[in-house]
């Protein structure tokens, strides 16, 4: 079937099984960022946001994203650049998987909350799974983050 | 999980036509769903009825079949009249982008016994609206036969003094081991227990004389079962604890630590 979005700000369309997910009308586009981790609909690898919401591109029937504002790691690169910069100079990350899906959900808490707590970020990211880090580092790095985002701000 | 055709229907009618066919398949927000091993005929995506909103009724608040989690745990109006239960009910669930796509109605109607949702609402005395089988109450709903047929909506009164809940998991983000809610009602105290790991169930319902030995008397009559999480009689002996925590915070009307 022939679904028709707004992929970072273009407007796509794709022509995509019933049943194709998100994620795989994100692939298919060549959006690399966009990666599966699970099966189970809890890693948060595949987040991107929907209509300005984090979503689990994974999960999301793509029939159901006809009309809609997708963005992906592709489409906020400048803005990922100073939060990947935190994450290098905190050593957080490892084999770096996760990464993706991590730096879209911490943006997405960064539009969504103001100065928000240390305990209210580790809620927001808690669906969003390490397996290499043990987490220290890269709250290190978001906490760090929000900090010079919010000065850059002022 | 195969679907063949996807279908966006404007109507309920339209809905409930469609699911009378064994091989089609009502979707909400498709987190459960799509972990099913099955081949789906025509996929009915429930989007396209108007049935995503929260809004205030008869002194309490109707909950569309489309509203989402997330909506659910920051709605200002559900946080002031119930006391942030719902947040702390729900905001342990998996995560943030899993809670912007799953629904109330797809949590009430798949009837699940590990719910937080069905806890949380059994206790606040909530009733849900279906398409053909009209207005019950959840605790009718949770002991019904599967019907195919559309969850329109979930009211849930209003006037509950105090609203505890206590759920325990063995780490973040896992489906709880117990989880207790309560809640001080004009009827008086009302107490459900899910995650037994069978369904939700009210351990007591217009409950006046509150007492230890009367927690004791009740959990006695209580089935516990046991799953990959645990025993039954570990959860019996936790159930003992996060009741008497969610009773508290339902007395003492906040919230606390767990
Ligand atoms: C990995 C994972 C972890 C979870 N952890 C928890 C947890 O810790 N606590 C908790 O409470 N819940 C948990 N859940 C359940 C979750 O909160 C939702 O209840 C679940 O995903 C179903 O909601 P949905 O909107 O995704 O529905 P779907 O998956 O779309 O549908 C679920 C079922 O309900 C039917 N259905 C849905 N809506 C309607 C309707 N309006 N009318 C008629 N039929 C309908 C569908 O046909 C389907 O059979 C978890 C789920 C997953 C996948
Ligand atoms: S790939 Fe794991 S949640 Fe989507
Ligand atoms: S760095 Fe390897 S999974 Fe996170």
């Amino acid at each position: 079937m022939r679904i028709e979005l707004t992929l970072n700000g273009q407007r796509v369309c794709a022509d995509m099984p019933a049943d194709a997910t998100l994620y795989e009308l994100l692939r298919a586009q060549g959006m690399k960022s966009v990666k599966c981790g699970c099966e189970t609909t809890n890693c948060g690898l595949c987040t991107v946001h929907l209509n300005g919401r984090p979503v689990l591109s994974c999960s999301q029937l793509a029939a159901r994203c006809a009309g809609a504002e997708v963005v992906t790691l592709e489409g906020l690169q400048d803005e990922a650049q100073l939060l990947a910069q935190c994450l290098a100079d905190e050593g957080a990350e490892q084999c770096g998987f996760c990464s993706p899906g991590l730096v879209m959900n911490v943006l997405a808490m960064a539009h969504e909350l103001r100065s928000p707590t240390p305990e209210q970020v580790d809620r927001y990211l808690a669906g969003n799974l390490c397996r290499c880090t043990g987490y220290m580092s890269q709250r290190r790095a978001i906490a760090k983050y929000l900090k010079m985002r919010e000065e850059g701000a002022r | 999980m195969t679907i063949r055709e996807y279908a966006r229907p404007e109507t309920a009618e339209e809905a409930w036509q469609l699911c009378q066919k064994r091989q089609n398949v009502v979707m909400a927000g498709n987190m459960w769903l799509r972990m099913q091993r099955r081949a789906v005929g025509t996929a009915i995506d429930l989007s396209g009825l108007g049935l995503d909103f929260v809004r205030e009724r008869d002194g309490g608040f109707e909950l569309g079949a489309m509203a989402t989690l997330r909506e659910l745990e920051t709605h200002p109006g559900l946080e002031a009249a119930y006391a942030g239960a719902f947040a702390r009910a729900l905001s342990p669930i998996v995560g943030v982008q899993f809670r912007n796509t799953a629904t109330v109605g797809g949590s009430v109607f798949a009837r699940f016994g590990f719910s937080d949702v069905a806890t949380l609402l059994l206790a606040l005395d909530a009733r849900v609206r279906l398409y053909k089988g009209g207005e019950m109450p959840l605790e009718a709903f949770q002991r019904a036969p599967f019907a195919r047929d559309i969850l329109l909506s979930v009211f849930v009164p209003g006037g509950a003094q105090g609203v505890g809940y206590h759920a325990m998991r063995r780490s973040a983000t896992d489906f709880p081991v117990l989880a207790v809610a309560a809640a001080q009602t004009p009827g008086g105290l009302r107490v459900a227990v899910g995650a037994r790991p069978a369904r939700a169930q009210l351990l007591c319902a217009q409950e006046r004389e509150w007492s230890d030995a009367r927690r004791a008397e009740q959990l006695q009559g209580m089935a516990f079962g046991s799953n990959m999480r645990a025993t039954a009689d570990y959860r019996r002996a936790i159930a003992d604890v996060l009741v008497r925590r969610a009773v508290r915070d339902a007395m003492e009307g906040k919230q606390d630590a767990d």
